[in-house]
């Protein structure tokens, strides 16, 4: 049988030498990545007596979601999972290195054709270096910690097959975007999605990472590219264990085919309050915008600083616009540094929060107020997600979110920049 | 757990995300804190709804984050079920491991009104309406699935599990 990456995976998670989409099957994950979630999944598991994990090895242990501890009680749960992943006897706790989906790629956790199972739905992002990652609860991550496997659906199947461009001040997150707006934040409802076709091949990983981080957007369960030799060099570096390219085989069987053409494609926005609700910048209209937020698991990498300082640089936020930029990891910050773009950046005026989710979920560190407006490089832009209830969230590539900086309204980040091409 | 569950309908529409159920500010607060922000978006709806009340939403119930408090927090509102023409796929893997009942079930959004009365069959996933008489066959829950629910949630099969393995 011809299998799906999807497939693949299942197949080997399982222990059988094929899986078919909609059987469901005992899969064996080989990682676990549990953020901040680790102190129920402790105090569940320590409540039910249970003392040992079925294979700490497996296990990453994360702090991000609220880092650097917002408040005293955070602190102390901050101190419980130091405690637990003692306890526990786990080696991999990547507390203070950045945003869990960031870090597990920097740190060689994530690898072609893998399960990876996070106490976090943007998991997903996995899919970018062929990895099947997906989201769970603390409830399931604690059954999966204390016996090593869980309860899983092998996943239909959907293509979208992106070509056309290049096309110059278009980013992997206004694609993304457009499908959401195009398909529906349905069209990959409990699927596995593979991004493939000419513009997938010449994407950069950075890019590939904020189409697969955003795919549970539209509902997926994996987000796939294809591991080719870009994906596999990057893993290399960072892990001993094996590295192999990893595809769907030659005729595996799809449930559908989306013809993705990038060719006239604008820079997308979406509008409060859903991911799906795009348009593009062309007819956005005047929007003024209090923040502009850059960061996150999606855009907070050292290609999206990149964009955001060739943009800024030699200009100035503008003077009724705060623009903070959290990026997505230690790694990032220290990059972004020694190529100068941190002080292009600064000298533009905008502020350089520390590593970690910050105000992207409404924890901390840019929280927005009632009536303000932020154009931001996240995933979502849920009625409150970034503060108050009565705040509009839109959102935009990182070259779209610097523009619309430096002019405080939603910006078309072409008037300033168009090398960012994919 | 029951398999038969009857209660009084109360409808959401479509693309009803996890923070509108469990805001990020109201994660680790205590349920008297948490409460009074689930499904925000409807004010009042906390006061109103009563135990064993049955939630009939529209596409993509509980889309977005892992935050179990979703789910959690359905179910300490003493909602019975939920049943959407769609869920988000880890708001419902979520709503298994703790054993509040949701069913996926095509044509429900129409085929109720708020205040109809809803009868499930928890073991064929058929969705009848009591008040007018239509019948909806949703999307059957697994073997394995049901077995979860119907022992209280996934933790109290982990629980007889630890005990048959110390048992040897
Ligand atoms: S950056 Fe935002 S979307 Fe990413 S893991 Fe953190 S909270 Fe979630």
């Amino acid at each position: 049988m011809n299998m799906t990456m999807a497939e693949k995976v299942m197949a080997r998670a399982s222990g059988q030498a094929q899986a078919k989409a909609g059987q469901y099957v005992t899969a064996k994950p080989d990682r676990m990545m549990v953020h901040e979630a680790f102190a129920a999944c402790a105090w569940i598991l320590k409540s039910m007596g249970i003392k040992e994990l079925y294979d700490p090895n497996r296990v990453v242990v994360m702090l991000d979601h609220y880092f650097p501890a917002p408040s005293v009680s955070m602190a102390d749960v901050h101190i419980m999972i130091r405690q637990a992943v003692e306890e526990f006897g786990i080696k991999h706790f990547l507390g203070y290195s950045g945003i869990c989906h960031q870090v597990m790629c920097e740190s060689g956790h994530v690898i072609p054709g893998r399960l990876i199972l996070g106490t976090d739905s943007h998991t997903t992002s996995y899919g970018a270096f062929g990895a099947a990652g997906t989201g769970i609860g603390q409830t399931e991550m604690s059954y999966v910690l204390a016996t090593g496997e869980i309860w899983m659906m092998v996943p239909y199947t959907i293509r979208f097959h992106l070509t056309g461009g290049p096309v110059p001040g278009i980013m992997g997150k206004d694609i993304i975007l457009q499908i959401a707006g195009d398909y529906g934040t349905e069209a990959a409802q409990y699927r596995s999605i593979e991004f493939y076709g000419p513009v997938a091949d010449r994407m950069c990983l950075s890019d590939r990472q904020t189409m697969s981080n955003m795919g549970v957007e539209i509902g997926a369960k994996f987000s796939f590219f294809e591991a080719d030799e870009k994906a596999v060099a990057y893993v290399r570096k960072r892990t001993d264990e094996p590295v192999d390219a990893f595809g769907p085989d030659e005729g595996a069987a799809y449930e559908a085919t989306h013809i993705v053409d990038i060719t006239d494609m604008e820079p997308q926005v979406a509008f409060p309050h859903n991911p799906g609700n795009v348009k593009p910048i062309s007819s956005t209209g005047n929007v003024p915008v209090a923040q502009a937020y850059l960061g996150s698991c999606t855009n907070g990498r050292l290609e999206d600083i990149a964009v955001a300082a060739h943009i800024l640089k030699g200009r100035k936020v503008h003077p009724k616009t705060r623009m903070l930029i959290a990026p997505a990891s230690k790694e990032v910050i220290l990059e972004a540094t020694k190529c100068g773009y941190t002080r292009d950046l600064m000298e533009a005026g905008a502020h350089i929060l520390p590593a970690g989710c910050g105000a992207c979920p409404g924890g901390h560190m840019g929280l927005l107020g009632g009536g303000e407006a932020c154009i931001s490089s996240t995933n979502r832009n849920f009625r409150g997600r970034m503060g108050s209830e009565n705040a509009h969230v839109y959102l935009g590539s990182p070259a779209t979110v610097a523009a619309s900086a430096i002019t405080g309204r939603l910006t078309d980040p072409r008037e300033f920049w168009n090398e960012t091409t994919v | 757990m029951k398999t038969i569950i009857s209660g009084k309908v109360w409808k959401f529409g479509h693309n009803i995300d996890t923070d509108a159920m469990a805001p990020w500010k109201t994660l680790n607060a205590g349920w008297e804190e948490r409460s009074s922000s689930v499904l925000h978006i409807r004010p009042g709806f906390i006061d109103q709804v009563g135990s064993g009340d049955i939630i009939v939403a529209g596409r993509n119930w509980g889309c977005g984050s892992s935050r179990e408090q979703a789910a959690e927090n359905m179910k300490l509102l003493g909602i019975g079920a939920v049943v959407a023409e769609s869920f988000g796929r880890i708001y419902f893997r979520n709503s298994v491991a703790i054993a509040l009942p949701s069913i996926a079930c095509t044509g429900v959004y129409d085929a109720f009104g708020e205040g109809d009365e809803m009868e499930i069959n928890l073991n064929t996933s058929r969705v009848f309406n009591l008040t007018r008489g239509i019948e909806l066959k949703g999307e059957p829950y697994t073997p394995d699935m049901l077995k979860i629910i119907e022992k209280g949630g996934l933790m109290n099969v982990l629980k007889e599990r630890m005990s048959e393995h110390q048992g040897g």
